[in-house]
């Protein structure tokens, strides 16, 4: 491993470098907005109770797609992604929706994010005491306007550096997608490094950009959940200085 | 003669073996206010939130203006658009300022427009003397100021009656007061209330009628100046001289 080497490596093979950045990070955002869409349905869902007021119908089919998302949770939370990729690449997004790799990739971390971002959102969700949720209730609003107005912002924000580090994991986890041939960052690396027989130089490279990546990615996301909880709205401050600055405000 | 609002018959509530309502017959009419009173796990709390619904009775009846609010027939959401509820711990909604906590009742259920809202809002806020913090948040306020929110946003919904768990426990003893005076005011310009309180100078003060709750039933009721005073049951003596005299 010589660092001058890699130096002049990653000059020439610049272009293929850059290629692989853009196809893993476009893959680890989107699958990442995909997946959290996923899980806000999937965990909103799960977030649905029972009620003894229910029809049978209704309890039924709360029911069912309790079994449902359960399902899918478990499944793509206790089997790698990797094995999950291959599966559903040949089996079914290649053959059936004749995707390509990259799109396919797309949906693969999307879908296996949303079993992630499900847990996530259902925890944020359970963090919002459930005295608000009551108070909506008692106001006669219906559970759809409760969530959306009332939990969901709540449990988003308090969330938010759960579901960041997702994307942190995606970044880094996309590198599996290279066994059905995704040109991300890993599987460019090992392109360029079979072509020239030279493993340690190139991979060392590659682990510098991924950590660029996580790091910079990393330093965005705690600027953002710093701004969230600076909000107005949520920053605790002494009786007097509020009603100082209220009533200056009005 | 005064309408009847609402009249509770036989009411039944059980949380798995534990039987927390066991029968219980009242009812309420137009501007009347109701204390509930009676010792910690009597069921005042779950009587309360029946009446919205928030608990599901097992059993009896709850009429509400004659029709039976248990039967099925009626929209839930649509009858707790008519029943406003204060609770113990506040419960604003810590994702909007003080003003919008009372404009997002008559705007996303009452299909109001943003400008009627405000008004409105504006108005009871004022009411509860809370108007200069309208564009606070509920996390920058005092208990005392919260309540007070509370019952300003449940007002918005023009309710034809009031339900208040326990408004002041959550509070300093030094800002009861401001939070009971409002309660007070509502009660002289005739809103139907009824209220669980351990507060018994104001109880005996504000209430039309006081219901002493033992153990799942209504052991006692009557006008404050008889109940507090000349009690005829044993457990209602009890009672009141533990939280009187203590
Ligand atoms: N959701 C619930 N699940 C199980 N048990 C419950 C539930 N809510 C209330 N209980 C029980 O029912 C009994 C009556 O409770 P309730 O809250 O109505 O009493 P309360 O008179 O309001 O008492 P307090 O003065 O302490 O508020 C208590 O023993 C309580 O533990
Ligand atoms: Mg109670």
């Amino acid at each position: 491993m010589s660092f001058t080497k890699a130096w002049e490596l990653f000059q020439t093979y610049l272009p293929l470098f850059a290629y692989g950045i853009r196809i893993t990070l476009f893959i680890s955002l989107s699958g990442t907005i995909i997946g959290l869409l996923i899980g806000l349905v999937v965990g909103g869902i799960r977030a649905i109770k029972v009620e003894p007021r229910d029809s049978f119908l209704q309890s039924f089919c709360k029911r069912f797609a309790h079994a449902l998302t359960s399902i899918y949770i478990e499944v793509f939370r206790g089997t790698p992604m990797i094995v999950q990729g291959m599966f559903l690449y040949h089996s079914l997004l290649k053959p059936v929706f004749g995707l390509n790799s990259v799109w396919a990739g797309v949906v693969i971390v999307s879908i296996n994010t949303g079993a992630y971002m499900a847990e996530i959102i259902r925890a944020g969700i359970q963090s919002v005491d459930i005295g608000q949720s009551e108070a909506a209730r008692s106001l006669g609003m219906t559970p759809m306007q409760s969530m959306t107005h009332i939990i969901l912002p709540q449990a988003i924000k308090n969330a938010f550096p759960a579901m960041g580090n997702e994307f942190v994991v995606n970044i880094k986890d996309t590198s599996v997608l290279n066994v059905i041939s995704v040109t991300e960052l890993y599987f460019e690396t090992a392109k360029i490094a079979g072509s020239i027989f030279r493993y340690a130089e190139p991979f060392f490279i590659s682990a510098v950009l991924y950590f660029i990546m996580t790091f910079v990615t990393t330093r965005i996301l705690r600027f953002i959940e710093k701004r969230l909880n600076h909000t107005a709205s949520s920053y605790p401050t002494s009786q007097t200085v509020v009603e100082a600055t209220v009533k200056g405000q009005l | 003669m005064v309408e009847t609002i609402l009249e509770i018959k036989d009411l039944e509530k059980s949380f798995g073996n534990l039987k927390v309502l066991r029968g219980i017959n009242f009812s309420l009419r137009q501007s009347e206010v109701v204390c509930l009173i009676g010792a910690s796990g009597s069921g005042k709390s779950t009587l309360l939130r029946c009446v919205n619904l928030l608990e599901t009775p097992d059993g009896g009846q709850i009429l509400f203006k004659g029709s039976d609010i248990l039967s099925g027939a009626i929209d839930v959401n649509v009858h707790r658009q008519k029943i406003g509820m204060v609770f113990q711990q506040f419960n604003l909604f810590n994702n909007m300022n003080v003003l919008k906590n009372c404009m997002i009742g008559p705007m996303q259920v009452l299909k109001k427009s943003e400008a009627q809202a405000k008004e409105k809002a504006l108005h009871f806020l004022n009411k509860v003397g809370m108007l200069d913090f309208a564009k606070a948040s509920p996390l920058q306020i005092s208990g005392g100021q919260k309540q007070r929110v509370a019952i300003a946003r449940a007002l918005c919904m023009d309710p034809e009656v009031l339900l208040f768990d326990e408004p002041t426990s959550a509070l300093d003893p030094e800002i009861v007061d401001e939070v009971l005076s409002v309660i007070r005011d509502l009660a002289k310009e005739g809103l139907t209330m009824m209220i669980v309180t351990h507060e018994m100078a104001f109880a005996r003060d504000v209430s039309d009628y006081v219901v002493f709750m033992d153990q799942g039933v209504i052991c006692e009721a009557g006008k404050p100046e008889v109940l507090f005073t000349k009690p005829t049951q044993e457990r209602t003596r009890a009672f009141l001289s533990r939280v009187l005299h203590h």
